[in-house]
């Protein structure tokens, strides 16, 4: 059954009856006959942003790929409210967002078609007013109409973005998610992943910004 | 930008629900019939490649009638392969590039059935056409009026299979730098038999023989290029992410 609900933030996870729960035990990933990470413990639960840092090639990305169930190839164990990833694929999937290295919009199409696009992947409808909302909270109002190759490479990034005010889900995935933002976009972002953990969401991410809200991070550095 | 605190909203943990498969497929067929509309010129380099190619031969060859009928079922074949084969590199690459594979992949539908989408998208664009465009080209040839239906046939059947096997190609080549060369030396071994029972169903045609068991092994082609082609292709676009 699908529950979707509009939730009134707190600033504890009191009263968020689901926890959420993403464990990873003894993670490792080796790359070319190298080890980007091994033995990494990461517990996500509900409240959680967790930062990944580390130096490029330290396998950032990688680790993110893992934890969205998009990658294989690893050791260790990884549970999904207390699942292993194996049997909980598909629940983690219909509760996660991911957005990768690159944005994930496509050059050719409009940012309203392209939120569209997304929709109708995971079978969502939502009106194009929503969708219109969901740009305009990421700044994008009167670029609607507009081919996204047409757009810089931030206002693409930003078409991306419009997705986590559009899809409420709960454990965010974000890699680089503040490349090209600028100051005001990247502020504003912070605010939306703050809001989002205090409304009892997760979110991992990696980024080399030095964020204002760094001291409510939990950080895993590797490499 | 601003911080939406108040209308900040979170899914309570959602149980996968039974999504719309066709939803998700006609979606992405639309998408890339949509991206293709904003990019015109992408549709036509095939189509020009094959009138220029295949108006090469009576100038290369011999303009006479005689000569040119014979072999203009085989030459209109080959370049159509040809033309195909060329448009074959760009299916899967501006996804790779720009990060809507990886969310295909993250989808709960099956990437065989958004690849396939994908694949249909190319052939109404590519393969049909060139179909419907080759009799033209078979009155240059000097082909005889009566199989001009059969050529358009053929080709309509024979490229579906063409874009499906080729897709695996393109899949597995989409991550490499520069795949072209190789997608060629991967698909074009694999195209033969298609080629065997297209010309031949021209051949056919033009002397007056039984057609269908030609457009019937074409059929069935294509039959099984639907039911492998879809999986090789979501493997191997596996393969190209990951890998």
């Amino acid at each position: 059954m699908a529950l979707s609900v509009e939730f009134k933030p707190v600033f504890d996870c009191v009263g968020w009856h689901v926890s959420l729960s993403l464990q990873g035990r003894q993670l490792g990933c080796e790359r070319d006959g190298r080890w980007l990470f091994e033995g990494l413990d990461i517990d996500v639960h509900c409240g959680d942003i967790w930062h990944v840092a580390g130096p490029n090639g330290s396998g950032k990305t990688t680790l993110l790929k893992v934890l969205a169930g998009q990658f294989n190839e690893f050791c260790g164990a990884l549970h999904w409210q207390g699942k292993p990833l194996g049997q909980s694929r598909e629940h983690l999937a219909a509760n996660m967002l991911y957005l990768g290295h690159s944005p994930g919009v496509s050059a050719g199409l409009t940012p309203l078609e392209n939120l569209a696009w997304y929709e109708a992947l995971h079978d969502e409808c939502s009106d194009a007013t929503q969708r219109e909302a969901a740009l305009a909270v990421m700044g994008l109002e009167g670029f609607e109409d507009v081919p996204v190759g047409h757009l810089s490479a931030g206002q693409q990034r930003r078409v991306a973005l419009a997705r986590l005010s559009l899809t409420p889900r709960a454990l965010w995935i974000l890699d680089e998610p503040f490349t090209a933002i600028d100051q005001a976009g990247v502020e504003a972002l912070e605010a939306q992943l703050l809001a989002h953990a205090r409304a009892g969401g997760a979110v991992v991410m990696t980024t080399h910004h030095v964020l204002a809200i760094d001291h409510l991070l939990r950080h895993v550095a590797l490499g | 930008m601003p911080p939406s605190e108040t209308t900040q909203r979170v899914a309570v943990l959602a149980e996968p629900t039974s999504r719309r498969l066709g939803v998700a497929f006609g979606a992405t067929l639309l998408r890339d019939l949509n991206r293709v509309r904003r990019r015109r010129g992408e549709v036509l380099n095939p189509l020009v490649f094959y009138a220029l190619a295949v108006s090469l031969f009576p100038i290369g060859i011999s303009p006479e009638a005689e000569l040119l009928a014979v072999m203009a079922p085989g030459l209109l074949w080959v370049t159509a392969l040809l033309a195909t084969l060329l448009s074959l590199d760009g299916l899967f690459r501006s996804d790779f590039d720009d990060g809507s594979l990886e969310q295909m992949m993250l989808s709960p539908q099956p990437l065989a059935a958004l690849s396939i989408a994908k694949v249909a998208a190319h052939w109404l664009v590519t393969g049909l056409p060139l179909a419907l465009m080759a009799p033209l080209l078979g009155i240059m040839l000097a082909l005889p009026f009566h199989s001009m239906g059969v050529l358009m046939a053929s080709l309509a059947l024979g490229s579906a299979s063409l874009s499906l096997i080729g897709g695996i190609g393109a899949a597995l080549t989409v991550g490499l730098p520069r795949g072209g060369v190789l997608l060629s030396l991967l698909v074009l071994p694999l195209y033969i038999p298609v080629l065997i029972f297209g010309t031949g169903a021209v051949q056919a045609a033009i002397q007056g023989d039984a057609v269908l068991p030609h457009l019937a092994m074409l059929g069935a082609l294509l039959a099984a290029a639907l039911i492998f082609a879809p999986w090789a292709i979501a493997a191997s676009l596996r393969i190209s992410i990951n890998g």
